[in-house]
């Protein structure tokens, strides 16, 4: 579509500042670690280390953060096994039940996070699962599904079938097939949806807000409760940490995945 | 898919119980930590303190509750139209420029889903406060000082941003797949620019426009984080006087059927939205 320059250069503005908008807000908490008050006010005074320091040092952050890692790790394989498993049921069904079975497993995305989490404590609450490993892999790994499914999903409807077809016909066995030619096809997906089920689980918060007791809290939940309780520039430190490490993380796959569609070529 | 394959129905039939078999861990997981928690909530509001609709009833009649009904839905309209409005121009100037630039755009709105949410709203907690980031550059360039957290303005533009991705990605997906030579014969038979977008360009936008937009309002009336820490008490949302409800004063039935409203309220709008949606999925798939 042609523009006037006047409509072009309004245009680039707009969205210079949507772009900004995105992304520049989240890069203030870097700033504010550094702080040398015990205050979230702006500008910071002077430069430290201690927030860093307290994260580390601090029991009440540590273990908040060893627990975080915890239990995604225990979810990212969970939901990733049963996740991948029925998208392959739902790829080989007929489609009629494969599209609603496919809407059943899609809901967590869209019940509103409280009226699941109070669901969800209710039953916690009778079988005593409030502040357990259970039950934070349960509820989380449940609210990671959908991530998988729709990952793997998206693989294998690219996938062809003829090649599983071709393996069986030269004897291998349904396991065998899979481990040497399906999987490492759809590899992209799995993987992708492991990091997605990571992902959610380490920054899940309205459910485990409601499933925590003072025994297990989740870093979400310890961020949560440090910035309605006091201004300590801890979570600013912890905000500053988590923004290197998805950078870093983000960053090295997509200078791998760049180098293998380069060797691809 | 399966009538191009040589298959045998005995073997078939067989073979049939295989896919359930593959999808059912998750299945039985699904209802046992999302249907069964949902189905116990329904129960209790109907049950609690004794069988019936009372909960409902004083919901419905206690006007705070009506007003807090009513502002979730202003704040998840305003949200909406605040993301509409951000988002058209951003998804079209990403069909308009080359795969270098389109690229950097697409970064700038998939890094919000990166980073952790707790610390994006952290961070509009520091932006916004009365001796954040804004109200130290308003003072310093000789303004007063406004008032934006515990507001209903805060929350929006804190929500807004946190929802912006889920209204640019469906836009740019039908954007990307509009065809530039309608506008094109729209102006070779002389509109001028304006009314060839009017006309044409923006009819077929309008499905994208529409997914955007609901997503965005069915996860606007949900939240439950951006409006606890960025809002006051004039700024409740739903979500927040459920938690209230249940937590505080330990009223299951009615904090329960609260959520029933808001659940209902949403597979409501999904429902209406579905066959929308549906439509415009067989015209992408039409070659």
């Amino acid at each position: 579509m042609e523009m006037k320059p006047l409509t072009r250069v309004m245009l680039g503005l707009v969205c210079l500042l949507v772009a900004i908008w995105l992304v520049a807000p989240t890069l203030v908490v870097v700033p504010m670690s550094f702080n040398e008050n015990k205050s979230l006010a702006f500008p910071p005074q002077g430069f430290s280390w201690q927030w860093y320091e307290n994260f580390v040092t601090n029991p009440d952050w540590s273990n908040s953060f060893l627990n975080s890692l915890k239990v995604a790790s225990i979810v990212a394989v969970v939901a990733t096994v049963l996740g991948t498993l029925a998208a392959f049921g739902l790829d080989r069904m007929k489609a009629r039940p494969a599209n609603l079975l496919r809407m059943l497993m899609l809901t967590p995305m869209v019940v509103p996070g409280v009226v699941l989490a109070i669901g969800i404590y209710a039953v916690y609450l009778d079988t005593r699962l409030v502040g357990t490993l259970l039950g934070f892999v349960l509820a989380h790994t449940i609210l990671a599904l959908p991530f998988v499914l729709i990952a793997v999903s998206a693989n294998l409807e690219v996938f062809d079938k003829r090649l599983e077809t071709a393996a069986a016909s030269l004897g291998a066995n349904a396991l065998t097939t899979f481990r040497t030619v399906t999987l490492p096809l759809i590899a992209p997906g799995v993987m992708s949806g492991l990091l997605f089920a990571f992902a959610t689980s380490f920054d899940e918060i309205v459910v485990s807000l409601f499933i925590t007791n003072p025994y297990l809290k989740t870093l979400p939940v310890q961020i949560f409760a440090s910035i309605t309780r006091d201004a300590d520039p801890t979570v600013a430190a912890v905000g500053t940490i988590l923004l290197c490490a998805t950078t870093l993380l983000i960053g090295g796959g997509m200078l791998l995945l760049g180098r293998e569609r380069k060797g691809a070529s | 898919m399966s009538a191009s394959e040589p298959t045998i129905p005995a073997a078939e039939r067989r073979r049939a119980w295989r896919p359930f078999a593959l999808a059912l861990p998750a299945l039985v997981l699904l209802l046992a930590v999302i249907g069964y928690p949902l189905l116990t909530i329904v129960v209790r509001s109907l049950s609690e303190p004794q069988w019936g609709l009372q909960n409902y009833v004083w919901f419905f009649s206690v006007p705070i509750n009506l007003a807090v009904l009513q502002r979730t839905f202003v704040i998840s309209a305003w949200v909406t139209l605040v993301c509409v409005v951000c988002a058209y121009p951003y998804a079209y100037l990403m069909t308009a420029v080359g795969p270098r630039v389109r690229l950097l755009l697409l970064l700038c709105v998939l890094i919000p889903f990166w980073v952790s949410g707790v610390v994006r709203t952290l961070s509009w907690v520091i932006l916004l406060q009365d001796s954040g980031v804004i109200n130290s550059i308003l003072r310093s360039l000789g303004f007063g000082g406004v008032r934006l957290i515990r507001t209903q303005t805060g929350v929006v533009i804190g929500m807004a941003q946190v929802l912006l991705p889920f209204m640019i990605l469906p836009l740019y997906s039908v954007m990307k797949g509009i065809d530039l030579k309608l506008v094109q014969a729209a102006r070779s038979l002389g509109a001028r620019p304006s009314r060839a977008f009017l006309t044409v360009y923006l009819p077929l936008s309008l499905p994208g426009v529409y997914a955007g937009a609901v997503i965005v309002f069915i996860l606007a009336l949900g939240f439950y984080i951006t409006p606890a820490l960025l809002g006051g008490p004039r700024s409740t949302m739903l979500s927040t006087l459920v938690q209230t409800q249940v937590l505080s004063l330990l009223q299951w039935g009615r904090g329960g059927a609260m959520g029933v409203v808001l659940l209902v309220t949403t597979f409501v709008l999904l429902a209406l939205a579905a066959p929308v949606m549906r439509s415009r999925h067989r015209q992408a798939g039409r070659p």
